[in-house]
């Protein structure tokens, strides 16, 4: 099979390319991604990509494979290939550091603003704040993200103002703090994010649900944050 | 929060509402318009027209949708502007031509409908 991976290391190249590799794919088998960049790598060590859990846990191998993003661990070749051909780029919107492998500091910036922690001040009466099934049921869809970066690198209005847009990752997660029952900051998280930029940059055009490798819905937590806006504003 | 003056209401919530608003009023001009086009507009004459556009009720009107183009308009392209053009004074050009080019059909528009 042919693997097209985009190659850049900033000490001996000038600029990014394109290296095709002819890989001989073991018979009667369905790989992941992951294990044909391995395979790769066994040859040429030179070949630089995240990864950890190889089981679509840690959320390191975010990569772009023929045009969409995923976890490259749980991305079966049969899936992908078209035509016995694969195309592997990094995750799109993010700079390159070498190879696969991008920077995700605006990312984790984007995640730190929404501050990702339950704030509540009131003493908590027992040893533990506890929830009713039904509050808790409310966090369901929402606290699985494993911050993978597929969905945000997905979508237009994060490339375009990365510094502005929480982005589909971030406001999936402010949206979980706002949902909890226990958060007691609601107004103050609101009011961090009533601004022409940091949710209404969504146009809803759902790449993020698309590509979401844990089936997560960021637009529908988007289109949440945005009734609890209006009906504050009204 | 992050910040911007040039945007229409300087709250996400407020563009997005005047945004949906602007909108079915010049989804429901453009039905009246077509409307009547429709009913007139195969020997329409000069008398006509100036009868149906001279009504106050149409006036007033068409005065609301000239205000509903000129919201939606600036909420719209200064967007557009703001996630394509990412040199400043590029963009502070451009959004000043919208500007102007609003203001003048919106004076325009008046003189219009209320000038004869």
């Amino acid at each position: 099979m042919l693997i097209s991976i985009y190659r850049y290391n900033p000490e001996t190249d000038r600029e990014p390319y394109m290296q095709d590799i002819d890989v001989d794919m073991p018979e009667g088998k369905d790989l992941m991604v992951l294990d044909v960049l391995n395979l790769i790598k066994e040859k040429d060590e030179t070949l630089s990509y995240r990864r950890s859990c190889r089981e679509g846990v840690c959320g390191s191998d975010g990569m772009n494979m023929n045009g969409k993003n995923g976890l490259a661990c749980i991305t079966p070749i049969s899936e992908v290939a078209k035509n016995n051909k694969l195309v592997v780029r990094p995750l799109p919107g993010l700079p390159v550091i070498r190879d696969l492998v991008v920077d995700m500091a605006i990312f984790y910036k984007q995640y730190e603003r929404i501050k990702p922690y339950l704030q509540n001040t009131t003493p908590a009466s027992g040893r533990e704040r506890l929830q009713s099934p039904e509050d808790r049921a409310k966090l369901d869809g929402l606290y699985e993200c494993i911050l993978c970066a597929c969905c945000s690198t997905s979508c237009p209005s994060f490339w375009w103002n990365p510094e502005k847009f929480v982005g589909p990752a971030g406001l999936l997660q402010a949206y979980r703090f706002l949902a909890d029952n226990r958060d007691e900051a609601t107004s103050e998280r609101l009011s961090e994010l009533d601004d022409p930029f940091s949710v209404f940059r969504c146009r809803g055009i759902m790449n993020c649900v698309s590509v979401c490798p844990k089936g997560l819905n960021p637009t529908k937590a988007i289109g949440h944050i945005r009734d609890m806006l209006l009906s504050r504003a009204t | 929060m992050v910040t911007s003056v040039l945007n229409y209401g300087r709250s996400g919530v407020h563009d997005w509402i005047v945004q949906r608003f602007s909108a079915l009023v010049l989804a429901a001009y453009t039905l009246v318009m077509v409307g009547w086009l429709a009913m007139n507009g195969s020997d329409l004459t000069f008398l006509q027209w100036q009868g149906f556009m001279g009504q106050t009720w149409i006036r007033i009107f068409s005065l609301l949708a000239i205000v509903a183009m000129a919201a939606h308009a600036w909420i719209g392209l200064w967007t557009v502007a703001t996630d394509y053009m990412k040199h400043r004074g590029l963009r502070v050009g451009f959004l000043g031509l919208i500007a102007i080019s609003i203001f003048v059909y919106v004076v325009w528009g008046v003189s219009i409908l209320w000038g004869f």
